[in-house]
């Protein structure tokens, strides 16, 4: 068992409440899935020659001003870092490929949790509260954020195993359920050159569907695909730098509600984890049928 | 009318309330505010008292009641009324997953739609749902009516024993072993019986009858494992 949230605000003026209308969904999923958490939330950037670095320190007490200073020093460019904890956010104008060489000589024990101009990855070990509490989730002030509380029934208990999943750029996935092909995907996509960072079922489909788009579909028609490639069970949501999708397996093995008003569209595996939001009330609220593509853009 | 609120006690101190403290008091009506959609509200009920839950709930509402009715002002998450024994659960929002499951009897009302295995291995209760329902429904149904009044998804009906189903809207696919039958008399009275018990008027003339073709009673060396 695992949760999912995500949370997609859509007046521009209501963005400063994502963190606190996120932060008691996430926490409520606790009861789902309590060993660890993760959120990835899309803050655009307004200059295009920027792009977002997600960093995580297995070391808390790591001092991210040096990592700042290092990068500064090291290279041509003007980077900021700001780390809180486990987890630091590079703004930086270099690109992802000199970046991650970059952090890979001087800082081989970093981990590179996500790429992109939108995008901020949260994840660690630990209850669901004590992670949004960590990390301030309540301060959040982005468009939309996707979110799981993990209860793992395959694959090791550990930060690089929580979700969120991202692979390539502004691209992210959590997943409830258990998939039973993930090793030949994984074998096919291997072959292809593409390289995992974990033993997780999970990370095979995320890596799968990016690899779609990396070959120009749309993430609509990766998932068409997806119906057919991934064996198992699986309520999977996905965001990108504009957009949440929503996926339930043919079986809906795995639940997810909807709920919808003027100002957001909230997701939670269960009605419980929306209960407080404002005006749920009177929200259009709808379980994902099996196999169907729901879509959200900001 | 007594009125408990979920802002203010747990669903266990709910339950245990229901339990042991209501029936000494001679309640016979009772209002839950603030469900919050919160899981197994008003399970193990065996006492004639009508309860108006006001809001969405979670899983299991209503799980093996028997005497009480219960009406859920919203919907309802995975197994509302699973095991029911006797008694009546109304939603007047939709059911998810597993409506009625295995219920025995009673009468499980949905007003709107149901999602997939409503009356999964039901075993003698009603099930009325006011719209559709989702795929594997009434999946080895033994015994009891499944009232449909909207459409159905895939699967309707697989490996159903007794369990009659009546469908007035269009079926996606029927599950093994399941198949239309001529409405009989006994068929309309059903229909016309059970949908008096809820705020649905259409004509059982509308519905179509659903039941076992008893294929799979027993065992088919010659099916070479197709079913």
């Amino acid at each position: 068992m695992c949760g999912i949230v995500g949370l997609m605000i859509k007046r521009t003026s209501k963005r400063s409440q994502l963190g606190k209308w996120i932060t008691p969904m996430i926490i409520c999923m606790g009861d789902r899935g309590s060993d660890s958490a993760g959120l990835a939330v899309f803050i655009p950037i307004d200059d295009p020659s920027l792009k977002r670095f997600s960093l995580f320190s297995p070391q808390s007490s790591f001092n991210w001003i040096n990592l700042e200073e290092a990068l500064n020093k090291e290279t041509s460019f003007k980077s900021t870092v700001s780390g809180l904890e486990n987890h630091g956010q590079v703004i930086s104008p270099m690109s992802p490929k000199d970046f991650e060489k970059w952090l890979n000589q001087r800082f081989p024990f970093i981990h590179l949790l996500s790429i992109g101009q939108s995008i901020e990855v949260y994840k660690d070990m630990g209850h669901p509260r004590d992670i949004a509490d960590r990390y301030n989730f309540e301060k959040i002030d982005a468009s939309h954020c996707v979110g799981h509380t993990r209860m793992a029934t395959e694959s090791a208990v550990s930060p690089a195993h929580a979700h969120p999943f991202t692979a390539g750029e502004d691209f992210c996935l959590v997943h409830n359920g258990s998939l039973s092909n993930p090793w030949s995907l994984r074998r096919k996509l291997e072959k292809k050159g593409i390289t995992f960072e974990t033993d997780n079922d999970t990370e095979a489909a995320c890596r799968f569907l990016e690899w779609r788009m990396q070959e120009g579909q749309s993430l609509e028609a990766a998932l068409q695909e997806a119906f057919v490639e991934l064996d198992g069970f699986y309520t999977l949501l996905m965001a990108t730098k504009n957009k949440i999708i929503l996926v339930r397996d043919a079986f809906a093995c795995k639940p997810a509600v909807v709920a919808e008003t003027q100002d957001y569209v909230a997701i939670g595996s269960e009605f419980r984890s929306l209960a407080h939001l404002p005006g749920i009330k009177n929200a259009k609220l709808f379980e994902p049928t099996p196999e169907e593509i729901y879509s959200w853009s900001v | 009318m007594e009125r408990v609120d979920l802002n203010q006690m747990s669903v266990r101190q709910l339950n245990h309330y229901l339990h042991h403290e209501l029936p000494k008091k001679g309640v016979n009506q009772l209002e839950i505010a603030n469900p919050n959609g919160f899981h197994n509200i008003a399970v193990g009920l065996d006492i004639p008292v009508k309860i108006d839950i006001r809001g969405h709930a979670g899983y299991f509402l209503g799980g093996m009641n028997k005497q009480a009715k219960l009406i859920v002002h919203g919907n309802v998450g995975w197994s509302v009324a699973e095991n029911i024994m006797s008694g009546q659960v109304w939603v007047k929002g939709f059911a998810s997953q597993c409506a009625g499951a295995s219920g025995h009897g009673g009468l499980l009302f949905i007003e709107g739609s149901s999602s997939s295995r409503c009356g999964i291995s039901m075993k003698g209760c009603d099930i009325v749902v006011g719209e559709d329902v989702g795929h594997m429904s009434a999946f080895m149904a033994q015994a009891g009516h499944l009232v449909i009044c909207g459409n159905a998804g895939a699967g309707l009906g697989d490996s159903i024993y007794e369990a009659i189903i009546y469908i007035r809207g269009k079926i996606h696919s029927l599950g093994s072993d399941a198949q239309e039958e001529p409405m009989r008399q006994e068929d309309y009275e059903k229909v016309k019986n059970l949908l008096n018990q809820t705020d649905i008027n259409y004509s059982p003339k509308e519905f179509k009858r659903i039941a076992s073709a008893r294929k799979l009673y027993q065992w088919n060396t010659d099916a070479n494992q197709e079913y």
